[in-house]
């Protein structure tokens, strides 16, 4: 073994042609400059993919964005389709800062779903406004207690994070399943597995001509905002994120972070599920997170955890979303077009970070490694 | 006693596309890299698969075509981490969003260029994927259910996960992927190219996930393309590794295991425990769920994952 590493050792002599150097912070204008140059190119991929296909790459997008805007309705169904899109998104913010990979917003929007509906479908005959309460708080406390339990085992047996809430979504999506298939089914649908549809009771109200989730939206971009950046709590998440060891020197109670850190983060995806129920849906079934919870990781990354910025970016990739369901009508091209874009957006962002921080460095003349 | 033959047959049966997948990414993750794109390769590999199947009726090509296109997408993957050191959960993550939508729209794609509702492979395909028949050995009583009547690929899959322990554990090169994974930075002082290392084993993960997705379409769905056919099954594959403890022979059984969960429900008689498919459903995810679990409760040094998993190697910051 030692003579085949001696061997092998002094091919690494020579310096490399290329090699990587770190470089210095670029100034946060170059570095979004950067950022949408990347946009822009993964939409020129787009392009040149839907070129292959045989499109028109220029009609197809202008349809895309045509179709979003065309009309009343077509814009209020966008803000629909960004709403629940939107707060996932900030869901998993509160997680990620604290590199806590919760990739269970799908399972904590059913489950606040699931909790909400139970109040909208059985208590109907309250009165609106209490009722309206008690099922948001019902959609916090479902999607907060999802959210915990990971937390639980990843604190107390540092159990992996990612597949655990992972799993958590699929056992989520059967609850649904078997809520709709046994002790919730809609006795009306002559054994059709499905749900009833909530009284008019139990709908939320309109603002706008869209349901109220968007100022709710709205509310926790700020709210969002000012605890990461103005609250105690809020700093200490960032500290636990960039280095648990910093955050245990500097006394802060990292277990107790993360519980309270999931909790939220559980709730504000429970929050969605309520308005997608109370708000959009009127119903409970199994497609009520249909894979926002994912495209919300998307969107939190590109946004750099960042809220405001998160408003941008759930704003174009709801076009997208929207947009595409249009396209398949005109186009004949399936809907699953926005799902591909999406990830080549987010490919190309994340190459190009790495040109964010590091450039390559030539080989001086005849360098040799020290 | 035939119930049981044929309920550990079906096991099998179901549970190699979790075979080819875990197998995939234990080989990437020996290489220090957790690629959660599993799901998203296997259903690149599978529409890969079933479209080449389909245009070219020829089994061996269908599996090469899987096999590339497994391998292609892993190489974006791997171009993203090694090269451009990205961050790799959300990498994989996008990964496995772009190959669902991937797969998924060209289904429809095909669907709707080829002017059919249902997409058929031809019989050519579905016949070369039925069980094979060695004469005397697969008409044993119980035994050769068992042992000899499976299709080609549960065998190609078996002996895969053999030839994969050996390369890991047994070979010069097994080793020195070993050492990538532990401690690229020690690796890399004792002469191993770590950015060949890597690259090398996670395009061969992706390969492989990309024939478990072939396994899918071909051979689960019965010859027909079934949109969202993974459902799930990468990312069980993915949890599987913690469950083998990135071991390839155990791969074999671990996904025997969680294959007998995805059949459970046609197994148990109604009659005697009256259980809602909603649940039965769930217990592949649930019993994954607590795999984690006990897994983490019951830590031992011996099977933990390799120890430079998860964070790109820059030399530089050594």
């Amino acid at each position: 073994m030692r003579k085949e590493l001696a061997g092998t050792a002094p091919k690494s002599a020579a310096e490399p042609l290329i090699r990587i150097v770190k470089k210095p912070e670029l100034p946060p204008v170059r570095a979004s400059l950067l950022r949408v140059g990347a946009v822009c190119l993964a939409i020129v991929a787009g392009a040149l993919f839907l070129l292959l296909l045989g499109h028109n790459p220029l009609s197809v997008y202008a349809e895309m964005v045509r179709g979003c805007f065309r009309s009343k309705i077509a814009i209020q169904s966008t803000v629909k389709i960004a709403i629940p899109l939107l707060i996932t998104s900030l869901s998993v913010t509160l997680a990620f800062k604290m590199k806590f990979w919760n990739i269970g917003a799908e399972g904590q929007l059913i489950m606040g779903a699931v909790f909400a509906s139970y109040f909208a479908l059985f208590h109907s005959d309250w009165p609106h406004i209490p009722l309206m309460i008690v099922c948001f708080l019902a959609g916090m406390i479902g999607g907060g207690l999802w959210g915990l339990i990971p937390a639980l085992f990843k604190t107390r047996f540092n159990t992996n994070e990612t597949l655990l809430t992972l799993m958590l979504n699929y056992i989520a999506f059967y609850v649904v399943d078997y809520l709709r298939q046994g002790p919730w089914q809609d006795p009306e649908a002559r054994g059709f597995p499905k749900i009833a549809t909530f009284e008019a009771n139990a709908y939320l109200g309109k603002v706008f001509g869209v349901q109220a989730g968007w100022i709710i939206g709205l509310l926790l971009v700020v709210l969002t905002f000012v605890y990461l950046r103005y609250t105690k709590s809020g700093y200490e998440i960032s500290v636990v994120g960039e280095s648990q060891a910093t955050a245990r020197y500097a006394g802060i109670n990292v277990k107790r972070v993360m519980l309270v850190t999931m909790l939220l983060s559980g709730a504000v995806s429970g929050i969605a599920g309520m308005l997608q129920v109370t708000g959009t849906d009127f119903t409970l079934s199994t497609g009520v997170a249909s894979g926002v919870g994912f495209t919300a990781i998307i969107v939190a990354w590109l946004a750099q955890l960042n809220p405001f910025v998160i408003l941008v970016f759930t704003a174009l990739f709801s076009i997208l979303e929207k947009g595409s369901g249009v396209i398949q009508t005109t186009f004949g091209l399936s809907s699953y077009a926005s799902d591909i874009l999406q990830g080549v957006i987010l490919f190309f962002i994340l190459g190009c970070e790495f040109f964010i921080r590091y450039s390559f460095a030539l080989r001086k003349k005849g360098g040799r490694a020290k | 006693m035939n119930t049981l033959v044929n309920f550990l047959h079906a096991a099998l049966l179901a549970g190699t596309p979790l075979m080819f997948g875990t197998l995939g990414e234990i080989t990437t993750e020996r290489a220090g890299n957790l690629n959660l794109g599993v799901e998203g390769m296997m259903s690149i590999g599978a529409i890969a698969g079933f479209y080449v199947g389909f245009v070219t009726k020829n089994l061996v090509l269908a599996v090469l075509g899987a096999f590339i296109a497994g391998l292609l997408s892993a190489l974006v993957y791997a171009f993203l981490t090694v090269t451009l050191k990205a961050n790799q959960n959300v990498t994989g993550l996008t990964l496995t969003i772009f190959g669902v939508g991937f797969s998924n729209f060209f289904g429809d794609f095909l669907r709707e260029s080829s002017g059919v509702s249902v997409l058929k492979l031809s019989e050519r395909i579905t016949n070369a994927v039925q069980e094979i028949h060695i004469p005397v050995l697969s008409d044993l009583p119980y035994v050769g259910k068992l042992f000899f009547q499976y299709n080609p690929f549960v065998y190609f899959g078996i002996l895969l996960c053999i030839a994969m322990g050996l390369y890991i554990f047994h070979t010069r090169t097994g080793l020195n992927l070993c050492a990538v994974g532990e401690n690229p930075g020690a690796a890399d002082a004792a002469g191993i190219s770590v950015t060949r290392v890597k690259y090398t084993n996670i395009l061969l993960g992706g390969g492989i996930c990309g024939i478990g997705g072939a396994y899918i379409s071909l051979v689960l769905c019965g010859g027909v393309w079934v949109t969202d056919c993974v459902n799930g099954l990468g990312w069980i594959a993915v949890a599987l590794v913690i469950f083998a403890s990135w071991n390839p022979f155990k791969a074999i059984l671990g996904s025997f295991i969680f294959g007998a969960f995805n059949i459970l429900k046609f197994y148990i008689p109604k009659n005697i425990i009256s259980i809602p498919e909603a649940i039965f459903d769930m217990l592949p995810f649930l019993v994954t769920a607590l795999v984690l679990i006990i897994t983490s409760i019951r830590k031992s040094k011996e099977n933990a994952q390799p120890a430079g998993c998860g964070v790109n190697y820059f030399r530089e910051e050594r």
